[in-house]
């Protein structure tokens, strides 16, 4: 097909899973955070943490793994802060997630100082057993580093977490009304903590994808609207994981699709290209808005709403 | 022990006044633990960053170049975010604004009148309000989330000039450098005297305050924009129009925008070239928070955050403190400012933990 042989076709399918992955992971968490009622904008604040955090981790211990770890850490971390000023002191959820990303933009760009144009240690594949020997889907499916696996597994625990245990039944409730899960005993506030910090969490390690898998290496500002895309594909998926997926796999196909365009070098400015992804989210935000019921039926009814319990 | 909130029964008068205040000290004390922990002396550290830009008449100067795009924009954010349009791609407004402003210059590089200078600064307006209009429809037709839609469209604008400047628009002199040619002496912003670097780009942003401030503080559309923000069932009973309230301070927000961008592009850089983002559209967020969403509070808000970028180029040239610290510095204040916000509505109270029927125990950070 148009002239590419099959390896060709399964190492555009590998990068199209790298530049994917990322999207899944943040947006996975932010889900997770939104569908428990709060909006977090900091997702991009959180990512570049993680980034900053996965690779200087990594350089300093020589291994990605403690680099991925510690990133998940850092991603957790930076989200309390989030989660102090808008749970604890019920600031407003909007302005507060900017001010995490402005901040995370500011402090990753003061750690990595040193660490620029440093080359990265990149995490390998771990190839799975006879799984990555079944032809074409092997390499894909088995043949690929540890984030890509723990990102599609997240996906469907998270699924299943949400829709079929009672934490994630209560976890709803917090999210589409908070007054009501309160009255049946539900510690709305710590839910919400737990929640939050999940999603930092994911966050960090979409931003360690980038700076041990990705790039691999520390570039102020890598994340480049990454987190603002997948805040994009939560609106997205309306709130379901599986469409999650979709979606992330639909971003991270333009975007390779984008740099093999621009290779080919057919005339079309590469800056076009370049703003293809960021283009697509916003006609893609629009179809979505336009299906108004569906969206209605899904988003959290709480979501951004500040809680204080009477007392 | 755990952190109640109590709800006051007014919004406290003192603390709406004085939040910021406590804010900036907060930063200030963070900022000393953080030149401590950098192995500098914080005393030179905070002094560098906040009083030495204010002795020389150069860097005052300077302060004035930098703040006049942060209160632009943060006037017009001002009006959006209290009638709850997020608009947070300010920085696109301004990037376009900048490139439609020099439109003109580009194509009629030739073109000398004392009509040129108010018709660049009018495109500029155009540009700027016609970029934000697109968020404002798509969120008024479809109910498109304006945060995203503006946020996607700053990495737009971002190429678009990029592409154009390195394209279409770049001057064949220019030694291969992307940027246009220098704009005609007639499409350039004055300085307030020969040499200076402070233009009349600080006049427009002083205007921008009066008017503003008169506009929430003392019209009907202002009051109107209030009600919306603040109670947006009332708004809805009294038969306010939202959509078009949405439009309205989008384009307005926009326009503000554009004219700091081509303000900047004419006044400081004298020709259109790949350097113009620099994240004033993001700043600004910061000194529209800081300055309360109140146009006066703008007005020296802008200047502080101004006063950073100077005394963070300062540091790093006589203490060798990198000056990303400044971005730091700006996060860290939005931050506390926000934090700060929380004291005008509620008060705080330590309470034993203590497991109450309702099981709201403290959970972690309480």
């Amino acid at each position: 097909m148009f002239g590419f042989s099959l390896d060709v076709w399964i190492s555009i399918i590998i990068s199209v899973c790298a530049a994917s992955t990322p999207l899944l992971l943040a947006a996975t968490g932010e889900l997770i955070v939104e569908r428990s009622g709060v909006l977090n904008l900091g997702v991009e604040g959180m990512m570049i943490m993680g980034a900053v955090a996965g690779f200087s981790a990594a350089q300093l211990s020589g291994s990605p793994y403690v680099g991925a770890l510690i990133a998940v850490f850092a991603g957790a971390i930076f989200s309390l802060l989030f989660g102090f000023l808008t749970l604890t002191l019920v600031a407003n959820q909007v302005a507060t997630g900017l001010a995490l990303t402005i901040l995370g933009l500011g402090l990753s760009g003061m750690i990595g100082e040193g660490f620029v144009g440093q080359p990265g240690i990149k995490m390998l594949p771990i190839e799975i057993p006879l799984l990555s020997d079944i032809p074409i889907i092997g390499k894909i499916l088995f043949g690929q580093d540890i984030i890509f696996y723990t990102s599609i597994l997240l996906v469907f625990a998270v699924g299943w977490f949400l829709f079929k245990t009672k934490a994630g039944l209560q976890l709803r409730s917090v999210g589409d009304n908070h007054t009501s899960a309160h009255a049946l005993g539900i510690n709305v506030i710590k839910t919400r903590y737990l929640a939050v910090m999940f999603g930092g969490a994911c966050a960090g390690l979409a931003g360690a994808h980038l700076s041990l898998v990705y790039v691999p290496q520390w570039v102020e500002g890598m994340t480049a609207g990454r987190g603002w895309i997948a805040l994009a594909l939560v609106v997205f998926s309306s709130w379901r994981p599986m469409r999650l997926l979709v979606g992330a796999y639909l971003f991270g196909a333009v975007t390779i699709a984008q740099f093999h365009v621009q290779a080919l070098g057919i005339g079309i400015p590469a800056q076009f290209l370049t703003s293809l992804p960021y283009i697509a989210t916003i006609i893609v935000l629009v179809i979505i808005a336009r299906n108004r019921r569906m969206t209605m039926i899904n988003t959290p009814a709480s979501l951004g709403k500040s809680f204080v319990p009477d007392r | 022990m755990r952190l109640e909130l109590i709800k006051r029964g007014n919004p406290s008068k003192t603390f709406s006044i004085f939040s910021p205040f406590i804010a900036l000290l907060l930063t200030f004390v963070t900022g000393a633990i953080m030149f401590m922990l950098l192995g500098k002396n914080p005393i030179t550290g905070l002094y560098t960053y906040f009083i030495e830009p204010l002795i020389d008449p150069w860097t005052r100067e300077q302060i004035l170049v930098k703040a006049t795009p942060l209160i632009l924009i943060a006037v017009g954010l001002a009006v959006c975010f209290r009638s709850s349009n997020w608009n947070i791609g300010a920085e696109g407004q301004y990037i376009i604004g900048g490139m439609f402003g020099a439109i003109i210059p580009v194509y009629f590089n030739e073109w000398d009148s004392p009509l040129v200078l108010p018709l660049v600064m009018m495109m500029g307006m155009i540009g700027g309000a016609l970029y934000a209009y697109i968020p404002a429809i798509l969120k008024s037709k479809f109910g498109t989330n304006e945060i995203l839609t503006s946020l996607m469209l700053v990495y737009v604008a971002q190429q678009i000039v990029d592409w154009l400047v390195r394209g279409p628009w770049r001057n064949p002199a220019g030694m291969g450098f992307p940027g246009t040619k220098d704009f005609n002496e007639s499409a350039i912003l004055p300085s307030f005297y020969e040499f200076g670097d402070a233009h009349y780009g600080s006049v427009f942003a002083l205007i921008a305050v009066i008017l503003a401030w008169f506009f929430l503080s003392k019209t009907i559309k202002g009051f109107e924009i209030n009600i919306i923000g603040e109670t947006p069932r009332a708004a809805k009973f009294a038969g306010f129009d939202v959509k078009k309230m949405t439009i309205f301070a989008f384009l307005i927000s926009g326009a503000l925008a554009g004219l700091a961008g081509i303000a900047e592009v004419s006044g400081s850089v004298e020709k259109l070239d790949d350097k113009l983002s620099l994240g004033y559209g993001f700043t600004a967020i910061i000194v529209a928070f800081l300055g309360r969403l109140n146009p006066l509070g703008i007005l020296a808000a802008g200047l502080i955050l101004a006063l950073t970028y100077i005394g963070g180029e300062g540091a790093q040239i006589s203490l060798g403190i990198s000056d990303r610290a400044t971005r730091v510095f700006q996060g860290l204040l939005l931050f506390f400012v926000l934090a700060c916000d929380t004291l005008i509505h509620y008060r705080f109270r330590w309470v034993k933990t203590v497991d109450n029927i309702s099981g709201t125990k403290s959970g972690e950070g309480t």
